[in-house]
């Protein structure tokens, strides 16, 4: 511990030296603790009996590695306060973030536009493009009941799941019963919204029983509401065809199907075929579609509706106190937000071509409330870069197959993925616990626009 | 009672409301004046907020009726409305006594929120809004002139763009009575409206409230402790005590009434602990 004195900037920072000795040693004893009964015996188990393998060479690696990081901590990070190490939580830094703010929504919408192009028409990133717009759109919908109406769901699925199935069971069995295999090509375009509608039915339906529950309530019911519709999925075979899902028609680009056939989208266009116009179709689609979201939200939060929402995830009382039916208020709200999870439901059965209950687990729930958490309640474009962060660390995981050189063998390099994902909510959790954009945009001014802190903004009763 | 003889726009009549065991406001009646500041006082837990929460609907009274008539004639029977009607279609606004603003919106959007259920119309209910439609933009127009003339009124227009929950306290009381008035209310209901002011603020406060009574032509009833506010403003004073009505009419009289002045006006600081459990002993003889 004798580099400090080679620093320059030593004697302007001040550092103690004793307290941080004092805490490294601290650091040390913990992390000894920790990793002695964890780390520095690994068990085999042989034919007869248990053995234990001593391995202080790799707990001195960690103890030394966690020490360098707790130094570089001291001494570049934590130098203004050094006995006792104090993040500033939530201290907002407006200026450049207010600087660059308006311009950050038209430049990411420019590069989602021409992404494929950039990507030289690359499959693989056009694909984990596809999934993460995906799940950009369904945390903009979820954003309306939690983040603006504050109201916490658990079981958005559920509406994701209704859209999927609203789609696979017209274009499969009702339209072409009703209307005659003609109408399968544009299935999508008709089901699209009647997904949308239908799925906002059911927010209704479940608004109506959980109206007057608050905070853990609301978040169990909803919970139990996901999985119930998942449970009908399953088990009403004759009308879902239970756990074997559904072979749905694939979206056609306005009734020209993405086939090598004379009557196919390439034959029509005089182009060979291939199977990336089909991706980059979606693509366009599901960016469409996330963008429909994004900015119908945008302008409801900007009209009386949207102001309710936020009053009442401010104060439901003063709500009721001007007249704001709150009822009312709760029920579009489930309802919007689940409309659009009905209209990415669809689109998920249309590029899949086959659903089945597997895909609505509460486990999806729970990604599309984290990125929701993670980007700051209630704002957009943290949406975007926490299920940017989220979406493309979960694929991140499946490439990483170099870690598999100091993972213990028989481990695969993907399943480290939640763990990633759980250690970085802590992280996130610890240091920016309102999530990633914190400042929440007024919807009206007289003479400008201010930003409001996150300190300020409530988080609704649950 | 009062002199000006004008009509009732509030009258309270048998008022009874029970909680469990406990009668927090018995048989109670009173009226409000039109273009009156009528205020209800009394010593703590005398049963001030629950007649507050009964006009205004946030409780259900167990017995009694509150009559609110409107100028053209119009009366509802606020015991049997929901909360949010009586606000919205009785137009009673309210203030509460532990400030309940919206915190995280700005002093402007507060106030455009008080006029939700105005342009929700306008809006035709946000499917002429989400098309912009141009009914809806002088809508909301007109709601941001209202807004304005509001924060102005009551000398916050400088901090309109300004989350709510940023305000110092004083500017906060002031915001909630300014949102009050926005949802344009025939009477106005304030819960302890100076509590916690310096006495310049409560003296600008007397100020505003008399002006929300001749030039904004709302009725004022009010629950208040602080008695320089009390009787610098009000026309009508009722007075509780233990959930009963102990003297009800002018500041003058009540302030002479001998019942008032036992249960709680005119006692030393020293004095009043005493004369409360005198009051109490009393109250506890007269039930057995």
């Amino acid at each position: 511990m004798t580099v400090q004195d080679t620093l320059p900037e030593a004697r302007t920072r001040a550092y103690d030296f004793a307290a941080i000795a004092k805490d490294l040693f601290g650091t040390a004893v913990v992390c000894l603790l920790l990793m002695v009964p964890i780390v520095a015996y690994k068990s085999i188990i042989t034919q007869y009996s248990l053995v234990l393998e001593p391995r202080w060479e790799t707990v001195t690696v960690l103890l030394l590695i966690v020490l360098a990081g707790r130094l570089a901590m001291h001494l570049f990070v934590w130098h203004r306060v050094p006995a006792r190490p104090v993040a500033s939580a939530s201290a907002p830094k407006a200026s450049l973030a207010e600087m660059i703010g308006p311009y950050v929504f038209p430049a990411l919408v420019v590069f989602a536009l021409v992404l494929p192009f950039i990507s030289g028409f690359d499959r693989r990133t056009i694909d984990l493009s596809i999934y993460i717009l995906t799940y950009i759109m369904l945390a903009w919908g979820l954003n309306i009941v939690v983040g603006l109406a504050g109201l916490l769901d658990l079981g958005y699925v559920a509406f994701y799941a209704v859209g999927a199935y609203a789609y696979a069971l017209l274009s499969t069995v009702y339209f072409p019963y009703w209307f005659g295999d003609g109408i399968v090509p544009w299935a999508f375009y008709i089901t699209l919204p009647i997904a949308g509608l239908l799925a906002a039915l059911w927010g209704v339906i479940l608004g109506f029983p959980v109206l007057r529950l608050r905070g853990d309530y609301l978040a169990i019911v909803t919970l139990a509401f996901g999985e119930i519709i998942r449970l009908v999925l399953i088990n009403w075979f004759e009308f879902t065809n239970g756990p074997q899902g559904i072979t749905v028609p694939k979206a056609t680009f306005f009734g020209l199907p993405f086939t090598a056939g004379d009557d196919g989208f390439a034959a029509f266009f005089g182009i060979e075929h291939d199977r990336i116009y089909f991706y980059i179709f979606l693509y366009y689609v599901i960016l469409a579609l996330a963008l429909l979201t994004y900015f119908v939200t945008n302008r409801l939060r900007r009209l009386p509706i949207g102001r309710a929402w936020e009053a009442l995830r401010e104060d439901e009382i003063a709500c009721r106190s001007l007249g704001i039916n709150t009822t009312n208020t709760k029920l579009t709200a489930f309802a919007i937000g689940a409309m659009f999870g009905g209209f990415a439901g669809s689109f998920f059965a249309a590029r899949q071509g086959f659903v089945s209950p597997e895909s609505f687990v509460f486990i999806e729930s729970a990604i599309i409330l984290a990125i929701v958490v993670l980007g700051g309640l209630g704002s957009q474009i943290g949406i975007v870069i926490a299920a940017i962060v989220v979406m493309g660390s979960f694929e991140l995981f499946r490439e990483l197959n170099f870690l598999k050189a100091i993972l213990p063998e028989g481990a695969e390099p993907s399943q480290l993925r939640m763990l990633a994902v759980g250690l970085g909510m802590v992280l996130m959790m610890r240091f920016r616990p309102r999530g990633f954009v914190t400042r929440r945009q007024p919807t009206v001014f007289l003479k400008e626009r201010k930003a409001v802190s996150g300190d300020l903004v409530k988080e609704g009763h649950g | 009672m009062a002199s000006s003889g004008t009509t009732p726009v509030l009258s309270v009549e048998h008022l009874t409301m029970r909680f469990g065991g406990l009668t927090a406001v018995s048989d109670l009646s009173f009226e409000a004046r039109k273009g009156q500041i009528t205020a209800l006082i009394g010593p703590n837990g005398a049963g001030k907020t629950t007649v507050f929460n009964c006009i205004t609907g946030f409780y259900k009274p167990t017995e009694g009726r509150i009559l609110l008539s409107h100028p053209g004639g119009r009366e509802f029977l606020l015991e049997q409305m929901d909360d949010f009607r009586i606000a919205q279609t009785a137009r009673v606004a309210r203030t509460f006594q532990n400030i309940r603003l919206f915190s995280g919106m700005t002093a402007l959007e507060n106030l455009m929120v008080a006029q939700h259920n105005k342009l929700m119309t306008a809006s035709t209910y946000t499917i002429g809004g989400i098309f912009g439609s141009g009914h809806f933009r002088r809508s909301e127009k007109a709601a941001i002139e209202l807004a304005k003339y509001w924060l102005e009124k009551v000398r916050l227009i400088d901090r309109a763009d300004d989350p709510a929950g940023d305000l110092p306290y004083g500017d906060q009381r002031r915001l909630e009575i300014a949102r009050a008035m926005c949802t344009e209310p025939q009477l106005l209901c304030l819960d302890e409206p100076a509590a916690g002011l310096n006495p310049r603020e409560s003296d600008e406060l007397n100020r505003l409230l008399r002006s929300i009574r001749s030039e904004n032509d709302v009725s004022i009833l009010l629950i208040e402790h602080d008695m320089s506010v009390v009787m610098g403003i009000s026309d009508h004073i009722v007075v509780l005590d233990y959930g009963q009505k102990i003297s009800d009419g002018d500041p003058a009289s009540v302030k002479s009434d001998p019942a008032v002045i036992r249960a709680y006006l005119g006692v030393e600081d020293e004095e009043e602990d005493e004369i409360a459990a005198v009051a109490v002993a009393e109250a506890l003889g007269e039930r057995k």
